[in-house]
């Protein structure tokens, strides 16, 4: 059987060899060889669509770390399908329409790698089981959207827009991530499966609704939702097929599939009911509000997504009601909310799609997207203004376009929930009609925006820097293929209900038998009801509105710029900067004494602190070596030439001092019974007093050092400090016998090593890597003092660094 | 003879701090290598002063001293000396390209980096 896991793989396969092959493809534009990925796994999942249909699911595990629970399995049910059949085929339409759009001059093959990148990530994110590796393709997609969003790296504008979505984004992901850990915690497992069908014994575990709340952190901040939909419009400096294709149709939807899958189980609880809902009603509000007083296109489909997307999601939330009546024939009636979502999902993609590249078309030829420059292109553009006028009137909800089907379908849901009983939706219910009602008006007029302000109206040629003429043809099959698809999905609804709908259903409420109860039949007319009245309603309300823009557009005005949700993130972003280098500039000044310190102190107040609270400290006289008068002798000449070394006058007296020191550790090393350390120390302490005397006639002199009383303390205390405790750890750890000396495995050393110098055994045979990395270590640095010795005279020769 | 040593120790630590804290560049070397010198007592201490002979294994000899410490001495010396020699020669490279080993000075400032 064909693994899903591979179709996943496919896209970073081809992302991973395009930086190696893009130089055979001097002669073809690189993507009609990209395009083959998309198109191909959009046939490959196409041909699984009857299988599907027929409630048929694909599970493929591979064991990543199993230890951990972390697992690469795939899932393929009906809402998966969906969402990759979305991306594939929204993601070959756009290359294709991308290969007319971007020049070969561009670096094609960063941006198709990117895009390659993000398909494999998304298609991740729907088809992963396993909650990790659902959250490394989320953190993934937000990763390349970065990429893509930057891709005119010069333009500060890109940069900054890249920066905030990838924030913004990332921050939600990693709230998500916690809510996943918490998940796991209650329930023991990563497998989303594995959760939802043991969720129903923790709906009252204290950690249910923090992490229901966190994992729609991560849902909002990706799909947009207010207030975290700021990033949005600021990500539509990227190019337009990216636009298009990630911030339209596919990445800015992970949200609401994430939503959909975790309906089944956190659907049944109030708090999910309420807060997706209304959330997803303030963004469907403020989005379609703010779309109206843009006047560049793009800003104003973003908004215009951002609205959508609330729609969709305010559905989810209202079809997830229907969890709480369990299965019954009233409970089949509020899943239609859900349903409508999914439709609703599929025909966003296919009008705002075409519009995006409607907009693109604009940008690409005319070299402007601004609506006070654009006007009566209906007659020179007529292709592209008839896919602009397709899209725009199947997203007002305008028969005869999908965009109708849905909407009427979301208004009757918003009627439905009115009735229910429960939640409190008797008193609050009519709040839903209502937002929807006004939102879509604002709808209406942004879409006639549109049409009579880009396309209708009188041409002003002489705002534009080229001259007005038709989209070549390549640019225009993408979005007449969606335009198609709008007209299609209205003529045959059905078809796509029953085989793409219908199982994504049973995902959802996989607890509601038998699926086909839970698909509705779409009909254009079905007589005169609550939802037809609502939608004539908007066209008169919003056609009024329309006509008389000029005098209530001021209200806009009301809104000021400094209480915006954009300023705040400008504020934060600003003054998280200062406020951090602040702090670091404090304690990070350049001063080595200052670092040390903290080490010291923080060595004091650790080892010190741990002594003392876990009374560690304890010695026993009784076991220690006698004392013998040389070995006193020699002591109270260490000290006294440890001492005295602080008040040494020359260096000379210094050297002689860090010998006598030297030379008395050979002589410990001898009382000790440590041969081999006796004559070590003794060869390098010669060694290093030659070097050292060496070194000296290059050095400046031993000055006395000019310190403040305050500095002298400071550091006097602290060293004092530092012996202290290490006299302290010194006598603790002499009789310290909670652990058996590991010493005794050495002492088999004529068998194991066949040394019968253990010390030399050890170094040489037990822990002879150790030794070899040490020699490595030393040759470093003697190649260090070489260089740092024979690179003095060329660069004082030519004195480089004064010119 | 162990309290002896570690109050030998204490005083060697306390000495190393006190030169390592200084501006001049020469002392903290010393200083680093007088912690060094610390260091090894404190982990030959930490073995037990005891054993009556060398740590060779040869017929009629069971009490010696714990080899384990000798050993990681014997590295950490050939470790501490080339620290020592390359810090040696950075401060002689450095003293003659910025012309001073007060650390103070080498930090340099915003406008002179």
């Amino acid at each position: 059987m064909f693994s899903i896991n591979l179709v996943i793989l496919i896209p970073f396969i081809v992302a991973a060899l395009l930086p190696f092959t893009y130089r055979r493809f001097k002669k073809a534009h690189l993507g009609w060889f990209v395009l083959i990925v998309p198109f191909v796994l959009f046939v490959i999942l196409a041909r699984l669509i009857p299988s599907v249909a027929s409630g048929k699911t694909y599970v493929h595990t591979y064991e990543w770390i199993p230890t951990l629970d972390f697992n690469f399995t795939t899932y393929l049910d009906g809402l998966s399908m969906i969402f990759a059949l979305l991306i594939t085929g929204v993601g070959s339409l756009v290359i294709l329409y991308s290969i007319f759009y971007l020049s070969s001059k561009e670096s094609l093959q960063h941006f198709y790698c990117y895009l390659l990148l993000f398909m494999g990530a998304m298609l991740g994110v729907v088809f992963s089981d396993n909650l990790m590796v659902l959250y490394v393709f989320w953190e993934l997609t937000s990763v390349s959207s970065f990429l893509l969003i930057a891709f005119w790296n010069h333009r500060q504008a890109s940069r900054y827009g890249a920066q905030k979505a990838m924030l913004i984004t990332v921050s939600g992901g990693i709230a998500m991530l916690v809510g996943f850990i918490m998940l796991h915690t209650m329930t023991g497992s990563f497998s989303i499966r594995e959760i939802i069908a043991s969720i129903s014994e923790f709906s009252e575990h204290s950690l249910f609704i923090p992490a229901m709340i966190l994992i729609l952190l991560g849902a909002f901040t990706k799909s947009a939702q207010f207030p975290f939909h700021i990033w949005l419009p600021d990500a539509m400096e990227a190019p337009t097929p990216v636009s298009a294709y990630l911030h339209s149709a596919t990445m800015v939807k992970a949200g609401i599939y994430l939503v959909a899958r975790f309906t089944p189980v956190f659907g049944a609880d109030e708090v999910w009911f309420w807060v997706v809902s209304i959330v997803g009603m303030i963004t469907l509000f403020w989005g379609s509000f703010n779309a109206v007083k843009q006047t560049d296109l793009k800003a104003l489909l973003a908004f215009s997504t951002i609205s959508q997307l609330g729609l969709i999601m305010s559905l989810l939330g209202l079809g997830s009601i229907a969890l709480q009546f369990g299965y019954s024939a009233d409970s089949v009636l509020y899943t239609q909310a859900t349903f409508a979502a999914l439709f609703h999902l599929i025909n966003h993609s296919t009008f705002k799609g075409a519009l995006f590249m409607v907009v693109g078309i604009l940008d690409h030829e005319l070299g402007t997207r601004d609506v006070r420059r654009l006007g009566g292109l209906m007659t020179l553009m007529p292709f592209t203004f008839t896919v602009a006028l397709i899209g725009s009137l199947s997203m007002a909800g305008l028969p005869p376009f999908n965009g109708f089907l849905s909407k009427e379908m979301f208004f009757a849901a918003t009627v439905h929930i009115m009735n229910v009983d429960i939640f409190d939706l008797s008193s609050f219910g009519i709040i839903f009609p209502v937002v929807a009602w006004i939102a879509s008006v604002f709808t209406f007029v942004y879409c006639m925006i549109i049409i009579f302000k880009a396309f209708l109206g009188k041409p002003q040629p002489e705002k534009l820097d080229k001259p007005i003429h038709e989209a070549p043809f390549g640019m225009l099959i993408s979005p007449m293929i969606l335009a198609a698809l709008v007209i299609g999905i209205f003529l045959f609804p059905n078809l796509l209900g029953q085989y793409i709908l219908q199982p994504a259903m049973s995902s959802i409420y996989p607890t509601f038998g038998d699926s086909a109860d839970l698909t509705p039949k779409i009909s254009a007319w079905h007589g005169v009801n609550p939802e037809l009245l609502m939608t004539i309603g908007v066209i008169i309300v919003g056609a009024i509105l329309f006509k008389f823009l000029k005098l209530w557009k001021p209200i806009y005005g009301l809104f000021s710029s400094r209480f915006t949700f954009n300023a705040l993130y400008s504020n934060f972003l600003a003054s998280a900067v200062s406020k951090s280098n602040l702090i670091t500039n404090r304690y990070m000044n350049g001063l080595l004494r200052h670092y040390l310190l903290y080490i010291f102190v923080f060595f004091i107040v650790t080892v010190g602190g741990y002594l003392f609270y876990s009374k560690a400290f304890a010695f026993d006289i009784s076991t220690n070596a006698g004392f013998r008068v040389y070995e006193v002798c020699l002591v109270a000449i260490m000290a006294v030439a440890a001492v005295s070394m602080l008040f040494a006058k020359s260096r000379m007296t210094a050297t002689l001092l860090n010998g006598v020191l030297g030379y008395s550790i050979a002589i410990f090393f001898v009382i000790f019974r440590a041969p081999d350390l006796a004559l070590t120390q003794l060869v390098v302490e010669s060694v290093t007093t030659a070097l050292f005397l060496l070194a000296f006639s290059h050095l400046p002199d031993w000055k006395k050092e000019k310190l403040s009383k305050r500095t002298k303390g400071i550091n006097g205390i602290i060293s004092v400090a530092v012996g202290l405790l290490v006299v302290l750890v010194g006598l603790s750890v002499v009789d310290f016998n909670q652990f058996d000396p590991i010493s005794s495995y050495f002492e088999n050393a004529y068998e194991l090593a066949g040394g019968a110098n253990i010390v030399n055994a050890i170094l040489g045979d037990f822990r002879g890597f150790d030794t070899m990395l040490e020699v490595v270590v030393l040759f470093i640095a003697g190649l260090g003092v070489y260089s740092m010795i024979k690179l003095r005279a060329k660069k004082e020769d030519e004195n480089i660094e004064d010119q | 003879m162990e309290i002896l040593m570690s109050i030998l120790i204490g005083f060697l630590f306390m000495a190393a701090v006190y030169l390592i804290l200084s501006r001049s560049l020469l002392r903290i070397i010393i200083g680093t290598g007088l912690l060094s010198h610390g260091t090894h007592l404190l982990l030959l201490t930490m073995g037990g002063l005891g054993g009556k002979s060398a740590p060779v294994l040869a017929d009629g000899i069971t009490d010696y001293a714990d080899p384990l410490p000798q050993a990681l001495i014997l590295t950490a010396i050939v470790i501490s000396f080339g620290v020592t020699a390359f810090s040696l020669v950075l401060a002689y490279r450095a003293y003659k390209v910025v012309g001073t080993d007060n650390m103070d000075l080498m930090k340099g400032n915003e406008d002179n980096d």
